[in-house]
């Protein structure tokens, strides 16, 4: 009774500006208190945390600074996409994992959208074999761990695969065994990157006639058939340079030498393991984005459309695509980075990424757990942020604008 | 009048007919015609023809694989490494102790018996609040939550070694249903104990206690599903408050509350559980002073707690921005201030709303549980793993023996929440209907 009594007087003090109540029930000064109260205690607590830390690296002998970032490493990774060896420094160890996770990570959401797409649109499929296939897949993968599937890739699919003298030949100079996926090796010739240059040229092109064909379709009203010269203008231009130029690309074929291949590319059967489960895992979240997406766009804007005399493609290309894009894409977003945060279970399977290499093994070298852990930290903290920075702006730029 | 109309405006009037455009090709024509027979009726009857061959060409291999040609019962591995055979569950049979308890003594396995079946009958009772209406759902809540648990975890064959110990564990569980029942204590004091007493009770009776003559058993000799299981509900039981705290913190009008929830859910849901795993494991020893070092089994538990609560706190946010803005005005006008407000008005309307995204994280969490290996847990897919490389069991179908064995139970543990979710999910938004 007391406290509602208190309550009403302090409303009343409001309106009027009367300071005639207790501090006790100012909310002003409650907030404060509030406020300074959890200031106290967290500065408490990382007071005592780096006192604490300080006090136990020394009585350790853990290195408290980032002086480990220019020594040498003195580990060899199996995979690199930067020139590295076990003379390296340890920060040069530190791009090489990262490297390798945004490899994985890139490769990933570029597969996993398509498989994601693919089963999401077949378990909508009026067909009832591919829908309960579509959907028996999605099951399967969404309820069981990540973890359990790579592990399965990796030690009961390619592990007890044939040794490289036994590989399975896959035709066109491609071999598999349990070293890994063993590719021909590109070789460009002189005259090359004309070719390169005649892609981007393409690109340019497409562009421009995009421009052009807006314009004109505002000015207008005719379509021009923007899909068909982009496509001959990027795909078109590069292969007749490709064939003025005669061919300049060669393949180094892989032969078996002794105990192992010579030549050609080795994919790490670490990589295609951890790309497979990644894949096939991610996708299946992905599936059901994309189905909710679809299904989120009500049958009367269809029905709107074909009776405004739009074709079939016309009717998923201008009306429903872009309203079910608007309710897939921030879920999609948030699967890519679920994709790449994953990625961090390379560790398990030894393949070569940030945790693997830098969280793992520089870590166990130089002892140094604060910074290393520190650093891992931000570079995900990082790709996440500026993911949903851009998510953000496109999210601003795509949503509903109701008036 | 007209035409000076015409001559201002050529674009929008015309003065003759439009001649007739040929038909769509959609409609007539050789396009049209592979649209209507080879796309909705050809493409797909090949689809079908081809998925229905893969079906026949793979079913029975795997009927085969784990079914005519498995080894269903072997003292060794030697059986299994006959060529030919498939699927050796005799591997599963002879360390399906080890699945389930780790290294935990065997004489106690009682305890975690007791500590799970009175887990099961607890949550049953929190994630069942209105099923158990008629005879039907309360014998299933009386005996079949207590009979699932126990075919589940300790097994007949635990029942057949030691009768006396299991079907007194087996009774207490039943007991705890119906005592629960028949008292019919109110969700908020069910929620107590399952979030504040059943938490005590479950380290006491697992880690031992000197003064209640149970023998201390170290927690490096623990593992397997019982270690998941606990990990998963510990994660629940610290991250549900913390989420509500840290939720309430983010739509607060403190801005250093405020700032200090969205910098804290932010940051863990930025990084990956495994960097979370390893700060916990590696750079948590360093913070505290030397005699209070966290246990090794703990500092992932704190890992898993920490990431948990980010999670929850975004869902959380999502049920309470759920709420109507009638809702808070209503208490307010009623004299509540915010505390009561939250807790008699708006939290349990929140709350009940994200139900299924509750469920939703805590099958991710379960699936996340078997992370905690990296940090030298022996979680259920560790002793799995663990067990797989036993020399005396060594053959060409152990592997995938023992992954189908972990595939099988993640499954039906997942897929079961995922249906209550749905089922929730359903009853829900048949309440708010109308």
């Amino acid at each position: 009774m007391r406290r509602r009594r208190g309550g009403i007087s302090m409303t009343d003090a409001q309106a009027s500006a009367k300071p005639s109540i207790s501090p006790l029930y100012d909310p002003r000064v409650r907030a404060f208190v509030y406020q300074a109260a959890l200031l106290l205690v967290l500065g408490f607590l990382v007071y005592e945390a780096v006192v604490n830390a300080s006090m136990n690296m020394r009585a350790r002998g853990i290195p408290t600074d980032f002086s480990f970032w220019n020594r040498v490493s003195g580990f060899d990774v199996n995979q690199t996409l930067i020139d590295y060896s076990a003379v390296s420094t340890y920060g040069k160890a530190f791009w090489v994992g990262l490297l390798n996770t945004l490899l994985v990570g890139a490769i990933g959401v570029v597969l996993t959208t398509f498989v994601g797409f693919a089963v999401g649109i077949a378990r909508l499929s009026p067909n009832f074999v591919v829908a309960k296939l579509a959907t028996f897949y999605v099951e399967i993968l969404r309820n069981t761990p990540l973890l359990l599937q790579l592990l399965f890739w990796y030690n009961a699919v390619l592990k007890p695969l044939p040794n490289p003298r036994d590989s399975i030949s896959l035709g066109a100079g491609i071999f598999v065994n349990n070293r890994g996926l063993i590719l021909p090796d590109p070789q460009w010739g002189p005259g090359a990157d004309w070719v390169m240059w005649s892609l981007v040229i393409g690109c340019g092109l497409a562009l421009v006639f995009r421009a052009v064909a807006r314009k004109r379709q505002a000015d207008t009203g005719q379509i021009l058939p923007v899909g068909l010269v982009s496509l001959l203008l990027i795909v078109g231009l590069p292969l007749i340079v490709f064939f003025a130029m005669g061919r300049p690309l060669g393949f180094e074929i892989p032969v078996l030498r002794g105990f192992n291949f010579a030549g050609g590319v080795r994919v790490l059967p670490e990589f295609v393991a951890l790309l497979l489960g990644l894949v096939l895992y991610t996708a299946a979240f992905i599936a059901e984005i994309v189905r909710a997406g679809i299904l989120s766009v009500s049958k009367g804007q269809t029905e709107a459309a074909y009776a405004l005399g739009l074709t079939h493609g016309q009717t998923l290309k201008l009306v429903v695509i872009p309203q079910a894009m608007r309710v897939i894409i921030p879920p999609l977003t948030n699967q890519y980075l679920n994709l790449i945060k994953n990625s961090s279970l390379a560790v398990f399977i030894g393949y070569p990424d940030l945790v693997q290499v830098f969280a793992g093994t520089v870590l166990n070298q130089t002892g140094a757990a604060v910074q290393v852990i520190a650093i891992t930290m931000a570079v995900y903290l990082v790709i996440s942020l500026v993911t949903s920075f851009f998510m953000n702006i496109y999210n601003r730029r795509k949503a509903l604008v109701e008036r | 009048m007209t035409d000076e109309t015409v001559s201002f405006h050529p674009a929008y009037l015309r003065g003759e007919a439009a001649l007739a455009q040929p038909a769509p090709i959609t409609t007539s024509g050789p396009v049209a015609w592979v649209r209507t027979r080879l796309r909705s009726g050809w493409l797909s009857g090949i689809l079908s023809l081809l998925f229905i061959l893969l079906l026949v060409w793979v079913i029975p291999d795997l009927f085969r694989f784990f079914f005519l040609d498995a080894v269903w019962s072997a003292p060794d591995g030697s059986a299994c490494r006959a060529p030919g055979t498939g699927a050796c569950w005799a591997f599963i049979e002879r360390k399906i102790d080890f699945f389930r308890y780790g290294s935990y003594p065997s004489e106690a396995h009682w305890r975690v018996d007791l500590v799970l079946i009175i887990g099961a009958v607890l949550a049953a009772r929190l994630l069942w609040p209105a099923g158990r209406k008629g005879m039907a759902g309360l014998l299933a809540f009386l005996l079949g939550v207590p009979l699932l648990m126990f075919l589940l975890i300790p097994g007949p064959a635990a029942v057949m070694r030691e009768p006396a110990t299991e079907l007194t564990i087996f009774a207490i569980g039943v007991g705890l249903a119906a005592l629960l029942e028949a008292t019919a204590l109110s969700t908020g004091l069910v929620s107590l104990l399952f979030f504040a007493v059943y938490p005590i009770f479950v380290v006491t009776l697992l880690h031992g206690s000197v003064t209640l003559g149970l023998s201390i058993i170290d927690t490096n000799l623990w593992g397997g599903i019982f270690v998941s299981l606990l990990v998963a509900t510990i994660g629940i039981v610290v991250s549900l408050p913390a989420g509500v705290l840290l939720a309430l913190g983010r739509r607060s009008r403190l801005p250093f509350v405020r700032l200090f929830s969205v910098v804290f859910i932010e940051f863990v849901r930025g990084v990956p559980l495994i960097t979370v795993l390893f700060m916990a494991n590696t750079m948590l020893p360093l913070f505290v002073p030397e005699q209070l070092t966290p246990d090794r089994l703990l500092r992932p538990l704190i890992g898993v707690a920490v990431f948990a609560s980010a999670y929850m706190a975004e869902e959380i946010r999502g049920g309470l921005q759920a709420i109507s803005k009638g809702q808070y005005e209503g208490a307010m006008a009623l004299g509540l201030g915010y505390g009561k407000m939250m807790r008699l008005v708006v939290l349990p309307q929140a709350l009940t709303l994200v139900i299924p995204g509750i469920v939703n994280i805590f099958i991710g969490l379960f699936k996340d549980t078997t992370l905690v290996a990296i940090v030298g847990v022996f979680d259920f897919l560790r002793t799995v793993d663990t067990a797989r490389v036993d020399p005396a069991w060594s053959g060409p179908t152990i592997s995938a023996t023992g992954y189908a064995f972990a595939a099988l139970f993640y499954f039906v543990f997942c897929f079961g929440m995922s249906r209550y979710s749905l089922m929730m999910e359903r009853r829900l938004s048949a309440g708010r209907r109308h």
